[in-house]
């Protein structure tokens, strides 16, 4: 097995401290969480580290799933299997399941967590799409304070994000409006796999009518992960397939997927049109029914 | 660095690298070869071991991680009671081929059962998919869960040895 | 995920427990002895092997896949304090080490000299204290490379501007490996040009991997005051292996031990002598020390021996009414850089030759150009029986392309076309002698046990609301058991196996294999063989395999070889000690050999039951005081080495169910009945196992695997996330049947399974896809069917995968 090259390990014991370790070391330090997507790459020796700070122990102090009125409130820490199994995030976001269902595999998401899927940036990852699709906020935490970034501000990128060498992301504020649900498919070639191209939708309805719509994609590029046209053009219709078809098509037309070996660039598009139709329609099916773990069509 | 853990409930005190993966401290240090490595991308799940109870990939995990932390390994899935019974549902419905694999899904094995006395069909599977198999086609795997959950207390005598 | 929700019909209760510990003294269920260590994780791989002082060995291996090779600059990594050798091409050359010969008759690098000829081609060697630091050590060698064109698609091998890969071999000037046909090219023209009905179609198989969970590696030992190498190694054919080292590395045979412990899987990536081999013989060789080289994943998926990888043309020709007269084939093979393929000497193709199928047809020929690509070497392997993969996913494709073009059921097709009973044993138009079969009761079984008619009936319905259901067939016969050494050798050495057995005097019993299980379960497989001849409970049966220096030669596990040929091998050495022992017996009953009968176990006067000598008071009057019967030695023991008269010939019905959704394409298989004909059947629970491993194969290789380049030769399948293999979720509970048609020749009947499922179920998986896409008006796509690869087929231009 490949194995990383050598570093020195440091374990912080605080939020507070691992920025001082942060302040100390600089960019020559990485923090580590649940490992699972900085380690294989240094374990390719793709990056190169002197010094990791292993924040698991962290997981006391920012991992949590706090509801509270108008916010759910997840610490940075909270792994990916703990987002999967909390039926309060469920209920106010059957995003966040139908999500966690098909990221990694279950081993996996028992170490991954929020804070490094979104930190990690990965183009085709899925956490990034869900917390723009629900508009959420990232705290970020660093020597000079703390500061509140939306998510459009936090995601700046492939592999980059807002927070600073010195910084560590500590928690993401979800708001909780009313008449609203959500909804996320992913098409991969195998369970586990990265996404061919995944789609989250919220809506809002209010007498019958959207309100709001956000919808945020996966794995077709860059500024996908939140479509602010969409949201536009569905604002103040009731649903429909008609709305939806138009909302695929605005979604096929954002994005520019690259033909690799998960799919052909045309396929993509088609796709990013066909889940952005079936998120809604699942959406507006759990405002109207209750939501349900995703097995509607 | 100093590295000091609970491993099968007995404390390990060893001079590791910062780098040194959990798998490669359990196999090459403590000489527990049961847990292997199959893939350089965290993938193929032959690793897997318990992280304070928890199935995690050992190869995705620093030996220092586990600094202070209880691992389980295969080799502590017997007791002095005898085998679990994962590991006798996997002799008992063909659950193994090469066996190399085993390990790994039976460590993940016990701990659903843990949690999930009565799992079905798709919850077993979706349980094993981040693990790979190469031999059994999965099946056998599932009735060897299936067996461990039905026969929870099921000792069976063990099929070894001479009949005569 | 697929959101369509199927009934699951057919399928058995997952509670439903098999009693497979029924300890029978010979064939039937009975748990396997070998699980109690592998289920204490005290299995003993290769990598678990831990020697004191042992180092070890990191390979660096090229980024590009066709250079000349300027300069390599060890002397960074000669000085890491860790570091006890660093060795270059050029320093094997030095000792006429640097080339190696194949399993194929060609050579192949050990480590590059004058040019790397593939990305991940071995390069030069470090071997240092610990394994951390041999990888550190690898990043301090600095070899700087003159970048060449590479070759990658086959297609462009032989154009005449075709950079030439193989300048190593004296006056070669293109990338032409070998030609290759069979058949009667006159004969099958004719009848070609006279059909009703033609169809032609091209039909890629591409490059997959075996990827055992267990990569490939070794232990060397060299004691240099003995003089003896010990190689604790992951191969299937540990005495093939022995001799070739003896050859190449001038040690002699006797002084070479070559160990198979517990394999992680094999699947035929563990047949080659792989040049990480070679290099840690050496270290030890060099350094007096033992050395471990294990390789990685992205080694294992980029430089070992790849599986297919077989541009096909497939033509078939009918009546109108559905009897097909002839198949032809032209076929273009990549065998990489070097021709590495395991196949036997007069078989450069393998066992292709049987893409006949299990039609009598009036004709057939095959044409076949290998070619020279700058990919790693290979070609035979992943249970594809020598080739047979490729052959029946041809034959079956093209039959249900004429099933399309005639508007038949495809099922219906085939049972007018099978080969009958009475016409067995049956000589193919390409020489194959097919031993036995009933194959029109096998395909119904399968069709009884899938419901196929309401399946049909189902899909009908499922049309008409626009879903996409499909229901594929695929019926195969395999050739297994390589075979008749007057036939068949590989590099000289013939492919007859020997078996040698001993009771003890307590009447338990040793029996040592010349062939490697790598999880088929020969511990107990062949116990039950011996007990089955000779009485002696399984449980009493020591099985000793992969240790040349105490079993005896043969040419190892793959190809279905070990139950035709090891498996007869077994049979009939507990004959000839049950033969021996019936004159024992009359010598301890006092009667003439004429008047004694066996019942498994005992001997016993004819008339008197109770007049009787177990087994094991034979073993024991065998080793104890008192005369024997005049020309009896003492002891109780036989050996023998068996040719095989033919190859064996098992086969089966597959059928299986797929839906698609019309919106992704992504494909679900929602059941998969899988009936096999393997003859005598020893162990019915390892039987089902090796057929449900075997499906799983067929799934993937259909639907995801492929190990695919870009056009500069950088292999895009070198990680396990890349090169995907199907997890629990991708595939269904198997639904398997069985019917028994024995093998005339072999001793016991039985024809062997190891590889029919991963023979018979790819173009099971493809013609229900195809099949569930007949409203677009598909007739066919190749694999792996990735729901893009679908959806392209559904827009009409499905496209071929190289």
């Amino acid at each position: 097995m490949q194995v990383p090259a050598p570093f020195e390990y440091e374990r912080a014991t605080s939020v507070d401290q691992a920025i001082g370790l942060l302040e100390r070391l600089g960019s020559t330090a990485r923090l580590v969480a649940g490992g699972h997507s900085l380690l294989p790459m240094m374990k390719l020796r793709l990056a190169n580290f002197e010094y990791l700070i292993d924040i698991n122990d962290l997981h006391a102090e920012l991992g949590y799933i706090a509801v509270e009125p108008g916010q759910v409130r997840v610490g940075a820490m909270t792994r990916h299997r703990e987002l999967l199994e909390s039926d309060e995030l469920v209920a106010a976001f059957p995003i966040f399941r139908d999500a966690e269902r098909v990221i990694a595999d279950p081993v996996v998401r028992n170490r991954g967590t929020i804070g490094g899927s979104l930190c990690q940036a990965d183009p085709s990852e899925d956490l990034s799409a869900v917390c723009t699709t629900l508009d959420a906020s990232c705290v970020i935490r660093g020597p000079r304070g703390e500061r509140v970034v939306s998510m459009n501000e936090f995601y700046r990128g492939p592999y980059e994000t807002a927070v600073g060498d010195d910084e560590i992301l500590t928690e993401i504020r979800l708001p909780i409006r009313p008449g609203g649900s959500s909804a996320y498919y992913k098409v991969d070639r195998r369970a586990g796999d990265w996404a061919v191209v995944s789609a989250g939708a919220a809506l809002w309805l209010d007498g019958g009518l959207i309100s709001d719509a956000r919808v945020g994609l996966a794995a077709v590029g860059p500024n996908t992960t939140g479509i602010p046209a969409i949201s536009e053009a569905l604002r103040g219709s009731p649903p429909s397939e008609d709305i939806y078809r138009r909302a695929g098509e605005i979604a096929a037309a954002s994005c520019q997927p690259v033909t690799d070996m998960r799919g052909s660039a045309e396929y993509k598009r088609h796709l990013a049109d066909e889940l952005t139709r079936r998120a809604l329609r699942t959406a507006v099916g759990r405002i109207a029914g209750g939501s349900r773990p995703q097995e509607e069509g | 660095m100093q590295v000091t853990m609970t491993v099968n409930g007995d404390e390990v005190a060893a001079e590791i690298e910062g780098r040194t993966l959990l798998v490669h401290f359990l196999r090459d240090q403590l000489r527990l070869t049961g847990t292997h490595w199959g893939c350089d991308t965290s993938n193929c799940g032959t690793c897997v071991v318990w992280l304070d109870g928890e199935p995690v990939k050992s190869c995705t995990v620093l030996a220092a991680m586990a600094g202070g932390h209880e691992v389980r390994t295969v080799e502590g899935l017997e007791t002095e009671d005898g085998l679990d019974p994962v590991q006798q549902g996997f002799m008992q419905c063909h659950g193994l081929q090469c066996g190399f694999c085993t390990p790994g899904m039976m460590m993940t094995a016990r701990a659903l059962l843990d949690r999930n006395p009565d799992p079905d069909e798709q919850e077993i599977r979706e349980a094993i998919s981040g693990q790979i198999c190469r031999c059994t086609g999965y099946a056998t795997i599932v009735r060897s869960v299936r067996w461990a959950a039905t026969h929870a207390d099921g000792v069976q005598p063990e099929p070894v040895g001479s009949t005569s | 995920m697929t959101t369509v929700t199927a009934p699951t019909a057919g399928r058995r209760p997952v509670d439903k427990f098999d009693d497979n510990d029924q300890k029978p003294v010979g064939h039937g269920r009975m748990l396997r002895k070998e699980d109690p260590r592998f289920i204490r994780g005290m299995g003993k791989y290769c990598d678990d092997f831990q020697l004191p002082g042992m180092l070890h060995l990191a390979i660096l291996r090229s980024p590009v896949a066709h250079a000349r090779l300027v300069s390599v600059d060890v002397s960074a990594a000669q000085a890491h304090p860790k570091v006890k050798a660093v060795i270059t091409g050029a320093d094997l050359a030095e000792k006429g080490l640097a080339w190696m010969p194949t399993l194929s008759n060609d050579v192949q690098a050990v480590l590059a000299t004058d040019k790397v000829r593939f990305q991940g081609q071995e390069v030069a060697f470090v071997v240092a204290e610990d394994r951390y630091a041999a990888r550190d050590a690898l990043e301090l060698i600095d070899v700087e490379y003159d970048i060449l064109a590479p070759v990658v698609d086959a297609r462009t091998a032989l154009s005449p501007d075709a950079p030439v890969i193989r300048d190593d071999l004296d006056g070669k000037t293109d990338n032409h490996c070998f030609d290759w046909q069979t058949g009667d090219e006159a004969a099958t023209e004719a009848v070609f040009a006279k059909a009703d009905v033609v169809v032609k179609q091209d039909i890629v198989y591409p490059r997959v991997h075996p990827a055992p969970m267990e990569t490939c590696g070794c232990v060397a030992d060299y004691e240099r005051v003995d003089g003896k190498l010990t190689l604790w190694t992951t191969s299937q054919a540990p005495h093939a292996h022995r001799t070739v080292y003896a050859l190449v590395s001038g040690l002699p045979e006797h002084k070479i031990r070559v160990i198979s412990p517990d394999l992680g899987g094999g699947f035929g990536n563990k047949v080659p002598i792989y040049p990480g081999y070679v290099c840690a013989i050496v270290a030890s060789l060099v350094l007096g020390k033992p050395v471990k080289w294990m390789e990685d994943r992205s080694e294992n998926l980029i430089s070992t021996g790849f599986a297919r990888d077989y541009i096909m043309q497939g033509e078939i020709a009918a009546t109108k009414e559905g009897k097909i007269l002839a198949i032809r084939t032209n076929v273009l093979a990549d065998h990489g850089a070097f021709n590495g393929t395991a196949a036997p000497v007069k078989y450069p193709a393998g066992f292709f030759g049987v893409f006949t199928g299990s039609y009598d047809l009036e004709a057939a020929y095959c044409k076949m150009t290998a070619v020279y690509t700058n990919k790693a070497p290979g070609g035979v392997a992943y249970a594809c029986s020598f080739r047979i993969t490729e052959a029946v996913y041809l034959v079956e494709r093209i039959v249900d392309c004429l099933a399309d073009e005639l508007k038949m059921d495809p099922v219906e097709l085939r049972l007018k076309n099978f080969i009958r009973p009475e016409q067995f044993p049956y000589t193919t138009k390409t020489g194959w002698v097919y031993d036995s079969g009933d194959y029109e009761k096998t395909m119904r079984l399968s069709m009884e046990l899938a419901g196929y008619d309401a399946l049909r009936r189902e899909q009908a319905e499922r049309r008409r609301r626009g879903e996409l259901m499909g229901i594929g067939v695929s019926f195969f016969t395999e050739a297994v058991g390589a075979g008749p050494r007057k036939d068949m050798d590989i590099l000289g050495l013939g492919m007859a196996d020997g078996c040698e057995l001993r009771i003890h005097p307590t009447g338990k019993a040793v029996v040592r294999l010349a062939v490697k299980t790598q999880g088929q379960g020969h511990e107990t497989t062949f116990a039950q063989i011996v007990a089955e001849e000779i009485g002696i409970p399984p449980a009493d049966i020591e099985v000793v395999h992969g240790d040349t220096d105490n079993t005896p030669f043969g040419l190892g596990t793959y190809g279905s070889r070990s139950t035709p040929v090891s498996g007869a091998a077994a049979a009939l050495v507990a004959r000839k000690v049950r033969d021996k022992a019936r004159i024992i017996a009359s010598g301890m009953l006092e009667v003439s050999v004429a008047d004694l009968e066996w019942t498994k176990g005992s001997f016993h006067v004819k008339g008197d039951p109770g007049s009787s000598v177990t087994i094991q008071d034979i073993a024991m009057r065998a080793h104890g005081a008192g005369d024997l019967p005049e020309g009896i030695e003492g002891g109780l023991e036989a050996q023998i080495c068996y040719n095989p008269v033919n190859l064996t010939y098992p086969y089966g019905a597959y059928i299986c169910v797929v839906d698609v959704d019309p919106g992704t394409a992504q494909v679900k298989v929602r059941r998969f009945v899988a009936v096999d004909d393997c003859g005598t059947r020893i162990n019915p629970m390892i039987i089902e196992g090796q057929v449900h491993g075997g499906l799983t194969d067929g799934v993937g290789m259909a639907l995801m695997q492929i190990i695919a380049f870009d056009e500069d030769g950088n292999c895009l399948g070198g990680s396990l996330m890349d090169y995907l293999i199907p997890t629990a979720l991708e595939v269904p509970d198997w639904e398997t049947g069985h019917t028994v048609t024995p093998s005339p020749h072999h001793p016991i009947g039985a024809k062997g399974i190891g590889e029919s499922a991963t023979v018979g179920s790819p173009p099971a998986v493809v013609n229900a896809v195809v099949d569930a896409l007949k409203p677009y008006g598909v007739r066919h796509a190749d694999m792996p069917l990735t729901p893009s690869r679908v959806w392209d087929a559904m827009q009409g231009h499905p496209t071929p995968p190289v």
